[in-house]
C-alpha cells in the first residue's frame, strides 16, 4: 500500500503558543491509523489543518499525487478528505438526506431534487449497511450511533478518500461502538484510510492498524504497529513518564460500612427506570455500570431531582424533595459533576474561581451581600487542594484542559461540604495522566467520608475506581457486588445479556 | 463574568528567583483588584474606553456647533432629566438581558403605571400613594411577564409584546385616552422636576440612586452573580443548586419595578399620565444596553455599559435639537451608532480570545 497522505514538518503558531512543532504523519490509502496524545499535544490543531481551517505556518502536505494547498474547508472537502468532528455538526431540523448532501444539494436551477437526493443518500446508507435508516427521517429523531452513520454517509457524499474521526466513540455505547468498527472496516476494505482519534486504547487495538503518537505539538512515534505495542510504551511516549498504578489503592476493607448516607427505596422513572433501591455509604464508591438508555444517567439525575420520579430517596435519612428543583438536593448535600461538562456544569466564560464558588454563593454572603475576599480565598484555596492548574483562580475556565475543568467542577461542591457526590462520566474527553490524577482525587473525597455514586460507560474505570458496583440494565439492577470480585468481561457479559437474548429471540 | 478576569495580555517572563515570583503575583493581584474598584476605575477600562471616547467626541461636536447653547446648565439638565426615565428602564434592562432574556413591554408598562396612578381615585390618596401605586403596578406587570416566562414556559420575546400590546390597551381604557393630569393637590410628585439640589432636579437623584443601587446589586451580591450565572449557562445554574424559574421571575418583576420608578418621573417631568407614554422605549433601552457590550445571548454585561450607551443616545438627540436637525435624520444616526458599536465590540472580544 502507498501513503495517500504524507505530513513533514508541520508548524503552526498561535499567539503565545508554538500548537504543533514540527510534526510528521503518514497515511497509507485503506489503513486505519490512529492518533494519540494528550488534550493539549496538538491534535485538535493537526485536525483543522488537514480540514483545511487552519494554514501550517512552516512544513509539506503531499495528499495522493500533488502537494496539498488546502485554502478553506471547502477544498479539503474537494480533494477528498472530510473530518467528522466530535460535535456532530447535523442541522437536527432536516432530514437525513438533507443533512448528507448539505451543502451539495442535488438540485437544478436553485430548486432541491427531492427524490433523487434521498435515492442517493440511501444508496450510501445501504453502502453503510445502515439501510434500514430512513433518508426522509429528520435527524433530531436518530440516536448518537444513527448520527454518526449519517456524518459517515455525508463524508462519503464526497467521494472522501480520507476520513479523519475525531473521538467517534465517545457519544456511544458499548454495542455501538462494534457497529462504528464495521463500518471502519467495510470503508477501509474499499481503500478509504480512516485517522482515527480516541483515547481509549482498547479500541485502538481492536481497530487501529497503526499508531502515531503526539507529545507537546512533537510526534514522539510515528506508525507504531496498533496491536502489538505495549500499553506501557504507548502511554510513556504520551506522558514521558510511565504511569504504573492508574487507579488509587482501596482502603483496607472494614469490617463494618460507614454510616448510610443515601437510601435510594423504589426509584422509578416512567419508561425508563423501573423501581430500583440501592444504598451508599460513608466513605464508599459505588458504581453504576450499564450501557447508554440502560437507565444509569436518568437514575443519577432523578436521584438529584433533576428528572421527575416516583420513590423514595433519603440523604442522611431525611426525605429529599424532587422534582420541583435541584435547589433541595444541594441544600441536604449533595452534589453533581453532569455527564456534558461545557453544555451542564462550566460557565465557560466565568472565572475558575466564580465557576468553583457558582453552588455555593450563600457561604460568602450576608443578606445577599458577598464577601469577596472570602470567596477568593476559598476558591484558591480549592485550586491549590485539587492541584488545578495553571493555579490562577482568574483565568478564564476555557483557557482550562478538560481535566483540570473537571475538578474545577468538584471543587465547586467541596468548598460547601458534600455528603454525597454525583459523578456522571467524569473522565470523558480528559486525557490518561490527568484521568489517574481524577481518580486519586475521588478517592481521596471518599476517605474523607464523602459518599460517592460513580456512573461510567467504561467498564475498566468502574471496576478500577468503585467499591461496589451495580449493574443496570434496561432500567434494572440486575447484579450487585463488591468489584473486586469482578472482572470486565463478567461485567460486559452482565450489561449486554438482555440486549443478545432479544436478538437471539429474533426481534 | 468578565470583568473580574484579567485581561488577556502576553504571558511575562516569570522571574526565576522564588521570592520574587511571590512579589511578581502579588504585584499582579493588586493591580488587578485596584482596576475592579469602583465605577471610576471601571470607567477607565479598555472595553468602557469607546464609549467614553464616543461620549466626549459627541461633547466636543456639541461645543463647537453650539458653543452658546451646549454648555449650559439649562441644557444639561434637560439632557439629564430626558436620560433619566428611559435610564431607570435601561438598569432595569440590563438584569433581564444579562439573565437571558429580554422585556419588550417596558415603555407599556411605565405608561399603564402613570395612567393608573393619575386616576382621580388614587390622585385622591395623595402623591406618596401614587408613587407607591405606580412602582406596584409595574412589579405586578412584570410579575406577570416573569411567571409566563418561568412558569409558562413562553418565549421572553412574546410573553412580553403580549404584555407590551395588553398593558397599553389597558391604560388606554383606565384613561378613556385622555391625558390625565397630575391634580393640584399632589404638587409634590412635580416638584421631584422643579426642585432642584446643587442644580440639578431631584428626579436626575433619583436616577442616580437606581444605577448605583442597580450595579451594587449585579456586582456585590448573589442575585447579581446569579443572575450572570442564570444568563451565561441555565442548565449548569440549574444542576448547581440555583432555583433558575424563581429567579427569572424576580428578574422580569425587577425590571417591571424599574418601569414603576421611570413612570413617577415621566409624571413628574409632564405632569401626567397618559396611554401614549414611552412609546418604543422598549428600543431605546435595549439599544443602550446592546452599545454598552451586554451580549443578547446573556450572561455578559454591565451597567456602566448600558448607562454610558444611554448617555451617547441622549447626547444626540440633544445635539440634534440644538442644531435644528431633522429628526429623520437623528433616527438614521442612531441606528448606524448601534451598528458600528455593535461591530466594534465584536473586535475587540475576538483580539481577546
Amino acid at each position: 500500500m502507498s501513503d495517500l497522505l504524507i505530513m513533514r514538518g508541520i508548524v503552526k503558531q498561535f499567539p503565545g503558543v508554538r500548537a504543533l512543532d514540527g510534526v510528521d504523519l503518514e497515511v497509507r490509502a485503506g489503513e486505519v491509523h490512529c492518533l494519540l496524545g494528550q488534550n493539549g499535544a496538538g491534535k485538535s490543531t493537526l485536525i483543522k489543518i488537514l480540514a483545511g481551517a487552519h494554514r501550517p505556518d512552516e512544513g509539506t502536505i503531499t495528499f495522493g499525487d500533488g502537494e496539498m494547498r488546502a485554502s478553506g474547508p471547502t477544498d479539503a472537502i474537494r480533494l477528498g478528505i472530510s473530518t467528522i468532528y466530535q460535535e456532530l455538526d447535523l442541522v437536527d431540523g432536516l432530514s437525513v438526506a438533507e443533512n448528507i448532501f448539505l451543502g451539495h444539494e442535488k438540485a437544478s436551477m436553485g430548486f432541491t431534487r427531492k427524490g433523487e437526493t434521498n435515492r442517493a443518500a440511501q444508496v450510501l446508507l445501504d453502502r453503510l449497511g445502515h439501510g434500514e435508516i430512513r433518508p426522509s427521517t429528520e435527524v433530531g429523531r436518530l440516536s448518537p450511533a444513527g448520527k454518526q452513520v449519517v456524518s459517515m454517509a455525508r463524508a462519503l457524499s464526497h467521494d472522501a478518500r480520507l476520513i479523519v474521526m475525531d473521538e467517534p466513540s465517545a457519544a456511544l455505547a458499548h454495542d455501538e461502538v462494534g457497529n462504528l468498527f464495521r463500518i471502519i472496516r467495510e470503508l477501509t476494505a474499499q481503500g478509504v484510510a480512516v485517522i482515527y482519534i480516541s483515547h481509549r486504547l482498547e479500541e485502538i487495538r481492536e481497530i487501529g492498524d497503526r499508531v502515531t503518537v503526539l507529545k507537546d505539538g512533537r510526534t514522539a512515534a510515528v506508525g507504531l504497529p496498533a496491536r502489538d505495542t505495549p500499553t506501557a510504551q504507548i502511554v510513556s511516549l504520551m506522558t514521558g513518564r510511565n504511569v504504573e498504578y492508574v487507579f488509587p489503592q482501596r482502603p483496607a476493607p472494614r469490617a463494618e460500612k460507614g454510616k448510610e448516607v443515601l437510601r435510594v427505596e423504589d426509584l422509578t422513572v416512567p419508561g425508563v427506570v423501573a423501581g430500583v433501591s440501592f444504598s451508599v455509604h460513608e466513605g464508599e464508591i459505588v458504581g453504576l455500570a450499564g450501557l447508554v438508555g440502560s437507565g444509569r444517567s436518568e437514575i443519577i439525575e432523578a436521584v438529584y431531582g433533576a428528572r421527575r420520579s416516583s420513590g423514595r430517596v433519603l440523604l442522611d435519612g431525611r426525605p429529599v424533595r424532587r422534582g420541583s428543583g435541584t435547589d433541595n438536593a444541594v441544600r441536604l448535600g449533595m452534589g453533581l459533576a453532569p455527564e456534558e461538562r461545557k453544555a451542564q456544569a462550566l460557565l465557560l466564560d466565568e472565572s475558575v474561581a466564580r465557576n468553583i464558588t457558582l453552588a455555593g454563593l450563600t457561604r460568602y454572603a450576608r443578606f445577599g451581600w458577598m464577601n469577596r475576599r472570602k470567596e477568593m480565598a476559598e476558591a484558591k484555596a480549592q485550586v491549590e487542594a485539587l492541584d488545578i492548574r495553571p493555579g490562577d483562580p482568574n483565568r478564564p475556565i476555557k483557557t482550562l484542559s478538560g481535566g483540570n475543568q473537571q475538578k474545577a467542577v468538584l471543587a465547586r461542591w467541596l468548598v460547601n461540604g458534600r455528603r454525597l457526590l454525583l459523578l456522571d462520566e467524569p473522565t470523558r474527553g480528559v486525557d490518561v495522566g490527568a484521568r489517574a490524577e481524577l481518580y486519586a482525587v475521588i478517592r481521596r473525597l471518599a476517605d474523607e467520608g464523602i459518599g460517592v455514586l460513580l456512573v461510567s460507560s467504561e467498564v475498566p474505570e468502574v471496576l478500577g475506581l468503585a467499591d461496589r458496583v451495580l449493574v443496570i440494565r434496561e432500567g434494572e439492577i440486575v447484579h450487585e457486588s463488591d468489584a473486586r470480585t469482578l472482572d470486565e468481561h463478567q461485567v460486559l457479559g452482565l450489561v449486554m445479556a438482555a440486549t443478545s437474548s432479544k436478538e437471539d429471540s429474533g426481534e | 463574568m468578565s470583568e473580574a478576569q484579567p485581561k488577556q495580555t502576553a504571558p511575562e517572563a516569570p522571574p526565576s528567583d522564588e521570592r520574587k515570583r511571590v512579589e511578581h503575583q502579588g504585584r499582579r493581584a493588586d493591580t488587578l483588584s485596584a482596576s475592579r474598584w469602583g465605577a471610576l476605575g471601571r470607567l477607565g477600562e479598555t472595553r468602557h474606553l469607546g464609549l467614553v471616547a464616543a461620549l466626549v467626541l459627541l461633547t466636543i461636536i456639541g461645543l463647537l456647533t453650539r458653543p452658546e447653547n451646549f454648555a449650559t446648565t439649562a441644557n444639561l439638565v434637560t439632557i439629564l432629566a430626558l436620560a433619566s426615565t428611559i435610564g431607570v428602564i435601561t438598569v432595569g434592562m440590563t438584569f433581564v438581558i444579562i439573565g437571558g432574556g429580554i422585556d419588550l413591554s417596558v415603555g407599556a408598562v411605565m405608561a399603564l403605571a402613570s395612567v393608573w396612578a393619575t386616576t382621580l381615585a388614587t390622585q385622591s390618596y395623595g402623591p406618596v400613594v401614587m408613587a407607591i401605586c405606580a412602582v406596584l403596578v409595574g412589579t405586578g406587570a412584570g410579575l406577570v411577564n416573569g411567571f409566563l416566562i418561568s412558569y409558562g414556559r413562553m418565549v421572553p420575546f412574546i410573553a412580553t409584546l403580549a404584555m407590551l400590546v395588553a398593558a397599553r390597551g389597558l391604560a388606554q381604557r383606565m384613561s378613556d385616552r385622555r391625558t390625565q393630569l397630575v391634580q393640584p393637590d399632589n404638587n409634590a410628585l412635580v416638584e421631584l422636576s422643579t426642585t432642584r439640589v446643587l442644580g440639578l432636579p431631584l428626579l436626575v437623584y433619583i436616577f442616580a440612586a437606581v444605577v448605583v443601587v442597580g450595579w451594587v446589586i449585579l456586582n456585590r451580591t448573589t442575585f447579581g452573580r446569579r443572575t450572570y450565572a442564570v444568563g451565561g449557562n441555565p442548565e449548569a445554574a440549574r444542576l448547581a443548586g440555583i432555583n433558575v424559574r424563581r429567579h427569572t421571575m424576580l428578574l422580569y418583576a425587577l425590571s417591571g419595578f424599574c418601569c414603576g420608578i421611570a413612570a413617577i418621573i415621566i409624571m413628574a417631568r409632564t405632569t401626567t399620565g397618559s396611554s401614549t407614554h414611552g412609546d418604543l422605549y422598549e428600543l431605546d433601552a435595549i439599544a443602550a444596553v446592546i452599545i454598552g457590550g451586554t451580549l443578547l445571548t446573556g450572561g455578559r454585561g454591565t451597567i456602566v455599559g448600558a448607562i454610558l450607551g444611554l448617555l451617547i443616545f441622549t447626547l444626540i438627540t440633544n445635539l440634534f435639537i440644538l442644531n435644528g436637525l431633522n429628526t429623520s435624520d437623528q433616527l438614521i444616526a442612531k441606528g448606524l451608532i448601534i451598528v458600528v458599536a455593535v461591530l466594534l465590540q465584536r473586535r475587540s472580544l475576538e483580539a481577546r480570545t
